[in-house]
This record gives structure tokens, sequence and C-alpha cells, in this order.
């Protein structure tokens, strides 16, 4: 269980839980990223923040700060690929 | 627009981007503006559109949204629009639904929302190009059984493919009423809504929707409880209990509605969609090569300055041609009123200087919005966001700021214009607000006269450079505390999520492209012109009355060797300084004196609060070395470096110290003077608070900051 402004770049995660009642996570939702979907980290902005994500087939830019409520799962069943190493 | 004889009205209902406007473009043959950037259309838009036989309804272009929980203005337009909540505007009889082919699932979740408020549905997939090109294949049949009916049909707007099956598709929704499959709420869900319901129409007398209850019940913002009328402490006690119902059925009331629509939708496009083997993923390559750690930020500066450099640079020759042309217009009308002196100036002066002075802008508006056009169209506008996002977030800006203020550094009205892409409302009224402080190109000549008459000649063109770059980071430095100010103290607003879609990148259409910078020229010119043209009219005016004709004597008795041309121009000087705004000049001197400016520089900052390139003409009058002159002129040079003051304490001493020459910057740096942008704001923040705010605000703050620059430089020279 990471926060998924702690994936990095290329990495995959199953989204575990959000925070509903933030508008930022209903937002989100509405783009179809529920708890059980599977994400990948794409980039970070070259000033590190915001991030890209890619879920459902659309990549979608958020904040740093909006994304650390966002925990993930980088699960076994999550295909992932091996990150660069910091 | 005459109102179709059916009186039926139908509505372009989706997701941010999907070709709403285009297809409302291709049914009405009205001209919308389209862009490859998500928010592009900002308020509704309507049209005549035939369905095929004969009949004709009333077609309307709404905002892009992705979900009925209103979290934006734009989304609550589409809602009130949607239930009929607009003062003087009907239900709509039908929903056109319009879905980007390659993203089913997210566009559905909207559709299956809108199902609920039990409207006729079209769904129309449209981009069908892009899918087929991405071996999509959707079995369009299949969908429209699994939705209960609807039709659904495919589309290409932009090539104007399938446009006559759109047609045909809501003539058979109104007809027949089709009906979109609504989700099943578990039992749980279902009575709490019913609960909701029951409690807010007992409590307010009135007829509770399915569909606002929905709202009622699963949104955090209260604009539907407040429309109908259902107070906080009627409404506290029964949306606790109901939204405890819901979360003892395992669900998080506030994730329930998404978590219900998706499953429902997963299982309708089971085997929908099939996808085939010409995957597209072309987007994903260019952003490893655009968003690169390091090439991407090169290659972002290198983009920005190219474009932004071309617009002064392309936009130089036309804006020539254009003051020559009003030049030249002048010259030929002008000796055609010799006989009525009045009427010459106030055409040449007044009416042809005033056109001439917002005509001058038209070069860069439409070269500004032609490559705004062609980075939107393209998808990099939303690149140009993520990459820039870190440095505006932090003052309350967001990435989407970026643009905006890097065009103000041409001209301000398009930038405002161009504000209009920044989704958050306190976002875009704060861009809108710091954006008349970019140093904008009207700036320019005033600086170049002081540099190269001052700071030139007594220290060196190296200081000069320094302190023209030096005048371009005025505005700025002021900048950036203002929006901080404003969008932490001032705006009370919540903040809205940056949540910002990469869309796909794609060639920009030429035909879309150049469009857009034809309307938003087209605006500028009927908005902004008529009130640079009623400004540049009522201070001609007030320069030019009272005119007595014992003043022209007095000059000539006094200088009766001089050449024509001498006295032709102190005489301007000697009628300026007996006209109302002369006048004027003089009485409120003594308020521009702790900045050290005498009555004729006084003058010259009155005159220029409708344009404050004027300045430079102002001074060419009212140190009379006649009308012409420009910010390299030599004689208006040597005029200024000559003034010294008659009277006072500072008698004796030059009028144009290094202090009231630095001062004078500084204060157009930072002063309100332009009419076309106090209306241009005015027009986009809905009203003239914010525009009087700023011109308030700015010139305020320009007199304290030449104030303080003259009374500290004078000291220490
Ligand atoms: N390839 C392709 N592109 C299309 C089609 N329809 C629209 N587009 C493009 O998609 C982009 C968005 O189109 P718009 O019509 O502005 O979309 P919209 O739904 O009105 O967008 P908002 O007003 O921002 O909600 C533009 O660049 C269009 O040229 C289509 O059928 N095929
Ligand atoms: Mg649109």
């Amino acid at each position: 269980m990471t926060p998924l402004s702690q994936l990095l770049p290329g990495q995959f995660g199953k989204l575990a839980s959000l925070n509903p009642e933030r508008g930022v996570d209903q937002r989100l939702m509405a783009l179809g990223l529920l708890p059980g979907m599977v994400l990948k980290l794409i980039r970070r902005a070259p000033l590190g923040d915001p991030l890209a994500i890619e879920f459902g087939g659309q990549v979608v830019s958020l904040r740093l700060a909006e994304a650390e409520n966002l925990i993930v799962d980088v699960a076994a069943d999550c295909p992932i690929q091996r990150p660069r190493q910091p | 627009m005459s109102t179709p004889e059916a009186g039926l009205l139908v509505a372009l209902v989706g997701n941010p981007n999907t070709g709403k406007s285009t297809l409302f473009n291709a049914l009405t043959g009205l001209r919308q503006r389209v862009g490859n950037y998500p928010g592009v259309t900002v308020a509704r838009k309507s049209g005549t559109c035939d369905l095929g036989d004969g009949q004709k309804v009333e077609l309307v272009d709404l905002p892009g949204l992705y979900s009925l929980a209103a979290a934006s203005p734009d989304e609550q337009v589409v809602i009130d629009a949607l239930s009929g909540n607009i003062a003087g505007d009907r239900r709509p009889d039908a929903v056109v639904l319009v879905v980007d082919s390659t993203n089913l699932l997210r566009n559905l979740f909207l559709a299956s929302q809108v199902a609920e408020l039990g409207r006729p549905v079209v769904i129309v997939l449209n981009q069908a190009d892009v899918a087929k090109k991405q071996g999509l294949r959707i079995d369009t049949e299949l969908l429209s059984r699994r939705l209960g009916g609807v039709p659904v049909v495919l589309s290409s707007a932009w090539k104007g493919e399938g446009i006559l099956d759109v047609r045909r598709a809501i003539a058979l929704a109104i007809a027949q009423q089709t009906q979109l499959k609504r989700v099943a709420w578990p039992t749980n869900i279902a009575a709490a809504l019913a609960d909701v319901a029951a409690a807010a129409a007992a409590d307010t007398g009135k007829q509770i929707s399915e569909a606002d209850a929905q709202r009622l019940l699963f949104d955090t913002n209260p604009s539907t409880a407040d429309r109908l009328g259902w107070t906080i402490a009627q409404r506290e006690k029964t949306l606790r209990s109901a939204r405890d119902r819901v979360r003892n059925s395992g669900y998080n009331p506030m994730a329930a509605e998404p978590l219900v629509h998706y499953a429902h939708l997963r299982i309708i496009l089971e085997g929908v969609a099939i996808e085939g083997l010409g995957k597209a993923g072309r987007s994903a390559a260019v952003d490893r090569l655009l968003l690169h750690r390091i090439l991407g930020p090169v290659l972002f500066l290198g983009i920005m300055l190219g474009f932004f450099g071309s617009v002064f640079w392309l936009a130089k020759f036309p804006m020539e041609w254009i003051q020559s042309g009003v030049d030249w217009t002048k010259t030929i009308v002008a000796p055609l009123l010799d006989a009525y002196p009045m009427l010459q100036s106030l055409l040449a002066d007044g009416i042809i200087g005033g056109v001439g002075a917002f005509l001058v802008f038209l070069p860069q508006i439409l070269i500004l919005f032609l490559f705004i056009g062609i980075l939107e169209d393209s998808g990099y506008m939303a690149r140009a966001a993520f990459i820039m996002d870190r440095l505006f977030s932090w003052c309350g800006l967001n990435g989407k700021s970026f643009v905006p203020l890097l065009s103000g550094f041409a001209c301000a009205i398009p930038s405002l214009l161009s504000t209009r892409t920044i989704e958050d409302p306190k976002a875009r009224l704060a861009t809108a607000f710091v954006v008349p402080f970019m140093s904008c190109s009207a700036r320019f000549p005033v600086y170049a006269l002081m540099c190269a008459a001052f700071i030139g000649p007594l220290y060196g063109a190296g200081w000069q450079s320094v302190v023209m770059i030096g005048m371009h980071c005025v505005g700025l430095l002021f900048a950036v505390p203002t929006a901080f100010v404003l969008t932490r103290l001032v705006l009370k607003a919540k903040p809205q999520p940056f949540v910002l879609e990469l869309p796909r990148y794609q060639m920009p259409k030429p035909r879309d492209v150049i469009w857009r910078m034809w309307q938003n020229a087209a605006e500028f010119v009927s908005k902004a012109g008529t009130v640079i043209f009623a400004i540049t009219i009522i201070v001609w005016a007030l320069s030019y009355f009272p005119r007595e004709a014992s003043v022209a004597d007095r000059i000539k008795a006094a200088n009766p060797a001089a050449s024509e041309e001498v006295v032709k121009a102190k005489l301007q000087a000697a009628y300026v300084e007996q006209s109302y705004m002369g006048r004027f000049g003089k009485a409120v001197q003594p308020i521009f004196d702790p900045l050290g400016f005498d009555w004729k520089i006084t003058v010259g900052v009155l005159a220029s609060f409708p344009a404050r390139e004027v300045i430079v003409s102002t001074l060419g009058v009212t140190y009379s070395v006649g009308e012409g002159a420009e910010a390299d002129s030599r004689q208006l040079r040597k005029a200024m470096q000559d003034a010294k003051w008659s009277e006072g304490p500072r008698a004796g001493t030059p009028i144009f110290s290094l202090a009231a020459v630095l001062a004078l910057m500084v204060f157009f740096a930072l002063c309100s003077q332009c009419g076309p942008t106090i209306a241009t704001l005015a027009q986009e923040t809905g009203g003239w608070k914010w525009a009087a705010g700023s011109f308030v605000y700015m010139t305020a703050l320009a007199w304290v900051a030449g104030t303080a620059v003259y009374q500290v430089v004078i000291r220490l020279t």
C-alpha cells in the first residue's frame, strides 16, 4: 500500500482507496478511477509536479498534493514493469 | 434568429472535447468555436437544425462536462439547462449525448446520469474515424439494444460523415420518446433516495424528481438544495440518516453514484467494442519527447519564444501598413476640411486617429490567436499547462494561466480573451486581473523614448538595456504577489482541483484555427472597438475645447520672425495649455508632484489613460515640437532634455531628472492606462466591478511606486 504520489514512472498500481469527500477524488471517480482500477504512473512533469497517470485508456494530470490521498496497491496481479532505479 | 415552428428544443451534451461544437456546426450550419482543448465552449449557444424531413428544432450547444455532480460553474450551466432552470428557457425535448467513440465507458457515465432525467435520448458515437484508425469496431445495434432501444449512431462530425443519421435519430427519439436504460439502484440506495425525495417534497411543497433526489443525496455541493429552497436546517437530519443508510449497505455515499453507474455500464459494454490490432499509440511516443525531463522544457521554451517572438515580428509589418494607411487617410481628408478647422480636427485627430488606435492592435490579435489555435487544436496546450503548473500553483493560479500571461507581453486584449480556457473560476479571475501588469507592447514606446533621451546619453547603452529589461519585469514583480493575495484572501470560492485530461495529439485543422482567429478578432473589434472609439473622441474634445481666436493672435504677435512651422507648433502647445485638458492638468499637477511630474507630463499622463502610447504624441504637442512626434524623434528628445522647472522650489533644475524619468517609466509600467483592456476585463469577468477594481488598484499602485522611486532616487542623486 503506497500513496500514488510515491509510484515511480512506468509503475502500475491498483487503486485501493480514495477519499470520496474530496473534490479531486470525486472528479477522478467521474472519470472512472474507482477502487480496483489498475492505473499507471506515466511520468512526473519536468518540475516534479503534477503527475500524469493513465487509466481506462486516458491520460490525466493531477497534482502531487492531490495524489497523496490515493492509495494504490503495487500487487502481484498488476503488470509491473521494472522501474528505473532512482 | 427565428424560432422554429415546432418549438422543440434539443440539447447537445457530452464530455469535454468530444466534438459537440463540431457536430453543432455540422447540424446547424452556424460556426461555433472548436478546439482540441477541454473546456472550449464556455456558455451555451443555439441554432436551428433541420431533422432531414423538413421538421426544424432549436439546437443548443453546451459546455463539456464529466459528471452531473456540479463542481464548476460550467457544469452548473449544463445541469440548469437540462432541468429547465434557466429563466426563459425550456427543458429540452431531447438530449443528444455526444460520445468519444474511443472511450465509451467514461463517456457513457455521463449518459447514464442524464438518463435519470427521463428525457428522450440519442447517442452519437463521434470521432468514428479515429476509432476506425485505431482498429476499434463498435457494435452499435447491440449497444442500442442494451441501452433500452435508444438510437445509437456513428459519426465523424469533423468530416461531415454520419450527420444525416444524426438528424434522423433525433427525429426518431422525439417521435418515439426513446428512453435510455436506467441503472438499477441497490435496494438500500433506492430507499434512501425515496426518503430524501419524500422529505424534500414535504418541506418545500415542490415535486422532487428522481434526478433531483440523486443530486441531493450524492452531492456535497448544495446548489440543488438551494434551488429547491430546501434549507440546511430542514435537510440536515434527513440527509444524514439517508447517507447512513447508504453507508450501511456497504457504499460510501459520496462514491455510490459512480460505483453503481460504472458497474452497470461495464455489463452493458461487454462485447460492444472489439479492439483490433491497429492500435494507435503515437501520442505516448510524442509525449516521451515533448514531456521529457530535460528536452521537454527546452522544446517548450523554444516553441513559446518562437511563437511569441513572431507575434511581434510578423505583426510589425501589417501594423506599419495600418499606421501609414491611417496617416495617409488623414492627409487626404484633412485638406478637404481646411475651411472648418474644428471638423477637420475632429475627423483627423478624433475619429480617424481613434479608429486607427485600435486597428493597429488587430494584426497582433490575429496572429496571437492563430498560434493559440494551433497550440490548442494540436493538443500541445494541455501539455504546456502540465509543464508550467508547478510554477503557478503556489500563487493560486494554474498551468493554464501561462499562455494568457505570456501573451500579455504582446497585448492584454487577446490575452484576456484567452483566459477563458481556464476552468477554475478563481484562477481565471486572478489570471485576468494580473494580465494587465504584463508589459504590453504599447508600453514599449514610452520606455524607448525615456531610455533613448536620458538613460542612454547619460549612462551608456549598457544601462539603457538594463533599464529596458528591468521595466519589463516591474509588472511581473507586482503581478505575482497580487495573484497570491487575491486567491488567498479576496476570492473566497473553493479552489477547483486541477485535474486535466491530456488529449491525444492531432494535426491542427486549418479551417478550425482560422475560423477561431477570425471570430476573436471580430469580437474584439465590435466590443472593445466601440469603447476605444468613444474614449478617444472624449479625450479629443477635452484637449480641443475651448479654442479662442485670441490665442492665435497672441502667439503670432509674440513670434513675428518665426517660421510658419514653429508658429504652428507653438500655437498647438498654447491651445492644449488652455484647453480643458490643459487646465485640468495644471489643476491636478500637485497630485503628480511627488513623482516629479510637471503640468505637461501630467497632461500627457491624463491624456494617455485611454491608451498609454498616446503619451509620446502628447508630449510632442505640449513640448511644442508638433504632433508627429515619435519615440525616436530627435527634436522631442532635445526639447525634453532642455526642459527646466520655471517656478517653485525646483526652479532651474531639469524636469527630466533621473528620478523623474525612472518614476515616469515605473508609473507607466504599473498604471492602468488602456480603455480596451478595462472594457475587455469587464466583459470577461461579467461586470464592471473587477474592471473598476483593476483600474483603481493599478493606478494607485503606479502612483505609490512612482512616488517611492522619485523620492528615493532624488535623494541619492
Ligand atoms: N478526427 C476527428 N476529430 C474531430 C471530430 N469531431 C471533432 N473533432 C475534433 O475534436 C476537437 C474538439 O472538438 P469540439 O467540437 O471543440 O469539442 P466540444 O465537445 O465542443 O468540446 P468542449 O466545448 O470543450 O466541450 C477539435 O479539434 C475537433 O476538430 C471527428 O469526427 N473526427
Ligand atoms: Mg464545444
